[in-house]
């Protein structure tokens, strides 16, 4: 009977390890289908205990796509390769910073890697807004983090369905071939929901502020 | 504070999303977002179609590559810092750190009219700019060449289109000729940005355009 009693734990700390713990041993179950939950799972798992093996999965995933970035932004292949180590430490160092209810993994390598390449190729600043403190008892909840990851999702096939001439579009603003006057707002993405939900988040982060 | 009005175009949030603003319009971002959760979830939302660009992209790493990078990582910090508070409420840390401090410490330059500037260094492509109009008075009229952005920090101005009040970001074009007047009451303080020189309609303000970089 007291197997059944929910586990009573001290602090944040060690709920969010358990979080970690248990996203790890669902992660290593559907490993291969690389989804955007396992990816969160991977990171705060770096985030939480400095997982050198969880950092090594996520390093094979998104340093090529990183490369392959910035490649199409046009840097060489091996200032691009360069530039991809260097965004997969600062992945490392600011694991801290993450947060999985406003951002999926491949949403903040891409921000990470976007800054860096402003760094490498084009030299201009840009200034980034005010940042939004969160302590350990602003946790986010499991499940916003999990709706947001599967939003994600969503988000990524909906690209991929888009004609080849919006799609084209979209990736050439995201690569930095367009200037702002030439970029079409108009995406035809669902971006509603994700809005929504990070929405949710910034409002909840607010109010442990407050 | 008022809610916010006016908002950043979904243009414009989606070229700060992609890292294709020049430095002065990203700081106007920078400051509007640090007061609006509502245009920064919208920026979340345009940086997610980036993180799905990024995995529709792939080349391949030479295999040592992982082990190079594994032996970079060092001690990552262990915990957030906590950062500091905003001691001007409209100032946000983006734009205090291009003034090196709130408003006390911006170097002001009259442009006439009790109308005062601080131009405030970023790189090229759009310069960036404090404007200080006293309450009551108008900035002469003016259309633009490209893009101008202003956003309220304290006050409030009026002009054909609307009013403007703390947080609210103009965004205006080429199609839109304007006088803004700084209502009544508080002293109107704005940061603006322009990537083109403003196209004055009257002589005098038009003369002295060089000398004010304006």
């Amino acid at each position: 009977m007291f197997d059944a009693m929910p586990l009573q734990l001290p602090d944040a700390r060690a709920r969010r390890a358990a979080y970690a713990a248990r996203a790890k041993q669902e992660t290593r179950k559907t490993m291969d289908m690389g989804t955007e939950q396992d990816w969160t799972a991977l990171l705060l798992a770096v985030r939480d205990e400095q997982d050198r093996a969880a950092f090594a999965a996520l390093f094979r995933h998104f340093a090529p796509r990183v490369k392959g970035f910035l490649m199409k932004s046009g840097a060489s292949a091996a200032l691009a390769e360069e530039c991809a180590q260097e965004t997969m430490v600062t992945l490392w160092n600011k694991a801290h910073l993450y947060d999985p209810a406003r951002a999926s993994v491949a949403t903040w390598v891409f921000t990470i890697a976007r800054n860096r390449r402003i760094d490498a190729l084009r030299r201009a600043a840009r200034p980034e807004p005010e940042d939004l403190p969160w302590g350990p008892e602003a946790e986010p909840d499991q499940h916003d983090v999990l709706e947001l990851a599967q939003e994600t999702g969503r988000l990524g096939a909906a690209l991929a369905q888009l004609p080849e001439n919006q799609r084209s579009l979209i990736e050439r603003a995201f690569y930095g071939d367009l200037t702002h006057t030439e970029i079409a707002a108009e995406t035809g993405l669902p971006l509603g929901t994700i809005k929504s939900r990070i929405r949710l988040a910034l409002d909840r982060l607010r109010r442990t502020l407050s | 504070m008022t809610p916010i009005r006016h908002h950043v175009s979904d243009q414009l949030l989606m070229a700060y999303a992609a890292g294709a603003l020049p430095e002065a319009f990203s700081l106007v971002l920078a400051t509007h977002l640090s007061l609006c959760d509502d245009c920064r979830a919208r920026l979340g939302a345009f940086e997610a179609v980036g993180g799905a660009v990024l995995e529709g992209c792939a080349a391949p790493m030479p295999e040592e590559a992982l082990n190079a990078c594994m032996a970079r990582l060092g001690q990552p910090a262990a915990a957030r810092p906590a950062p500091a508070p905003r001691r001007h409420a409209l100032i946000p840390q983006p734009l205090q750190d291009y003034i090196g401090g709130d408003l006390s410490a911006v170097k002001w330059r009259p442009l006439g009219m009790g109308v005062r500037q601080a131009i405030l260094p970023t790189g090229r492509g759009a310069r960036a700019r404090l404007l200080y109009i006293p309450a009551g008075q108008a900035v002469p009229d003016h259309g633009h060449r490209g893009t101008e952005l202003t956003l309220v920090l304290q006050g409030a101005y009026r002009d054909a289109t609307d009013r403007f009040g703390p947080g609210d970001l103009e965004i205006a074009g080429e199609e839109l000729d304007h006088t803004p007047i700084a209502e009544p009451g508080a002293d109107c303080i704005c940061l603006a940005a322009t990537d083109a020189p403003l196209r004055f309609n009257s002589l005098v303000p038009r003369l002295l355009q060089p000398l004010f970089r304006i």
